[in-house]
């Protein structure tokens, strides 16, 4: 079934979209992760403008983790303060984002920058979760409790605060800094951050992996929705009816991933993640080296 | 030609034409606003039938034909406007006409027609890639000033054997020469091959297309072609013009404007979206908020039995 869209001014079939929407969903669900950085590269490539797509991809991935975070609300896996500190954060750092994507876009390397920061992002991210996580699943095999580790240098900084769902005495210092860098990705990329932010709250801020999902859907939501605004007022790239079609898909799968999500281990989960970010990260540097089939490209207006 | 008094052979011609048109293959599928032309197939009701001069006319230029041309063309579309709807799929567009003439048709050469539908021109930014430190990045740039959304040509035999260079530049019915100048000045050494590259590009994905004796033209009077629009159109004024041609010149021209239109809950939306940005940008987040809320309910309930 055709559908055409009205601010893409292109027509796409539905159930394509609907699907794409399930399969990004259900690894939101899962992963908490906000599905962005699937989603904008999978609308490019069936003939979405990307202006449009990453406007429109960050609309879907608002409803993607509302409908996640509730989920975790209800088992009380969301921890509120640390997830108000990170999104203070981030946005900020969208709002560096924003002047930074304008600024590329004028000497028409925003392509390439993007493309390297997701290839250099996810290849560090992706290659330290699976060895952690392969490490943790040896040592709960064989008996022994996974000690956490403690960076000094974190817990000598000022401004410390009790984060009680966490369990955690930690300056605030990290989290705006880590949610910062997330709101720069999201602006950038279109992207909710979380594939970045969810191994930086496990790794660098310690924080146990249950809360972690639900405490990174929850900040996801707000910068999220920030970005989508922003983009609607200033460029008009939202597309609303690309949007219902992708959130038709999402948010069944998002329910779906989160139920699959509770059932798993924790390691294991993170294994999924990571071969996930490296495969992701495999594919986009492929396709920087590789020659590609056209080397010309096309961009509407005058850049 | 504007005082519209077709002779008594155009006028039949129409008739059999606008009859033929009724089960024609186009008619059922192109969405007409207005005065209901589907209903009756009287020549009376048949949209926008009249013969402008060419659009160069006013120009001076030196191949506008004479008021007296001894050909003349006389044609209509099968409808003035399209409509886009939400599961719009392309539509198609039937241009057809006669020939009027007061004389013998001249039997020296072939009477050949070219019919084109042009969408409205935006500029583009034509990018290249190289290798630089063993990665593929944009390196080069050309923009072009304006080029056609939508470009379609169609003809009665191969447009390079029916239309002269010249005549071509004049009236830009090549895809090429749709092409409006370069933006800005051009420092590459080759910019016929990013343009080149951007008309490949625009073929494969079919917003330009060359359909060579695509026209059908019967006892060198009557003609009509088919030209199908694509699901992906752009909104605007769309610009269809025939041309008659013996001997690779243009002998007489038609024009006539082509209404693109977004309608209903598209055009609603589309509107909303320039007119209230922030109304729109809050009721996106709403829809989003409310489905993903939703779902989590309907889980619940779900779950719970």
């Amino acid at each position: 079934m055709q559908i055409y869209l009205p601010i893409a001014e292109v027509a796409v079939n539905a159930f394509t979209l609907i699907g794409l929407g399930g399969i990004v969903g259900l690894m939101s669900g899962m992963f908490g992760v906000g599905g962005g950085f699937l989603i904008t590269p999978l609308l490019f490539f069936i003939g979405i403008p990307p202006a449009i797509a990453v406007a429109t991809g960050a609309n879907q991935v608002v409803a993607s983790s509302v409908s996640g975070v509730l989920g975790h609300v209800k088992r009380r896996s969301v921890d509120f303060r640390m997830g108000t500190i990170l999104l203070i954060g981030g946005l900020v750092g969208s709002a560096f984002g924003v002047l930074l994507f304008n600024l590329l876009r004028r000497v028409g390397q925003v392509d390439l920058v993007v493309q390297i920061s997701y290839v250099v992002m996810l290849g560090i991210v992706g290659s330290m979760m699976l060895a952690e996580s392969l490490r943790a699943l040896r040592r709960t095999r064989s008996g022994k409790r996974s000690v956490r580790r403690h960076h000094g240098w974190i817990h000598a900084l000022p401004f410390k605060m009790k984060f009680r769902t966490s369990g955690l005495y930690l300056s605030v210092i990290p989290p705006l800094a880590v949610g910062m860098v997330v709101g720069i990705l999201s602006a950038m990329m279109g992207v909710g951050g979380g594939f970045i932010m969810v191994p930086a709250m496990i790794y660098l801020l310690g924080m146990p992996t249950k809360v972690v999902i639900g405490t990174s859907l929850f900040q996801i939501t707000f910068v999220t929705a920030f970005t989508t605004l922003m983009h609607a007022v200033s460029y008009n790239t939202v597309d609303v009816m690309l949007a219902v079609l992708l959130i038709v898909g999402g948010v069944t799968g998002a329910q779906i991933g989160a139920n699959l999500g509770a059932r798993l281990r924790a390691e294991q989960l993170r294994i999924l993640l990571a071969l996930v970010v490296l495969a992701v990260c495999l594919k986009l540097a492929m396709d920087l080296v590789l020659r590609p089939d056209n080397l010309y490209s096309l961009t509407p207006g005058i850049i | 030609m504007s005082d519209a008094s077709p002779s008594r052979m155009t006028r039949l011609a129409f008739l059999l034409l606008a009859a033929g048109l009724v089960c024609g293959p186009g008619w059922a599928q192109v969405e007409t606003r207005g005065n209901g032309t589907e209903a009756s197939p009287v020549v009376e009701d048949v949209p926008p039938i009249m013969s402008f001069p060419s659009p160069q006319a006013d120009r001076g230029m030196p191949g506008a034909p004479a008021p007296e041309a001894p050909e003349q063309v006389v044609a209509g579309m099968s409808s003035d406007a399209v409509s886009i709807t939400t599961n719009f799929d392309g539509s198609e567009i039937l241009l057809f006409g006669a020939v009027k003439r007061q004389a013998p048709v001249p039997s020296g050469s072939l009477l050949q027609v070219i019919a084109t539908v042009e969408g409205p021109s935006r500029s583009v930014t034509i990018r290249r890639k190289s290798r630089r430190f063993g990665i593929w990045v944009n390196t080069e740039s050309v923009v072009v000033g304006a080029a056609p959304s939508f470009y379609a040509v169609a003809t009665t035999a191969p447009l390079r054997l029916i239309l002269d260079a010249d005549e071509d530049a004049i009236y830009r019915i090549s895809i090429p020469t749709a092409m409006r100048a370069f933006a800005r000045p051009v420092n590459v050494d080759d910019p016929v091959d990013f343009t080149e590259a951007m008309i490949a590009m625009r073929i494969a994905e079919g917003a330009y297309r060359l359909d060579d004796g695509a026209v059908k033209l019967v006892d060198d009077t009557l003609f009509r072609a088919n030209i199908r629009l694509p699901a992906n159109l752009v909104e605007g004024t769309y610009k269809t013009r025939i041309f008659l041609l013996r001997q690779g010149r243009v002998i007489d021209s038609y024009s006539a404007p082509l209404e693109v239109r977004k309608v209903g809950l598209e055009r609603w939306l589309y509107h909303l979206a320039f007119a209230q940005p922030l109304l729109y940008g809050l009721m996106s987040l709403l829809i989003a908020a409310l489905a993903g809320w939703g779902a989590s309910a309907a889980f619940r309930a779900f779950q719970r039995d």
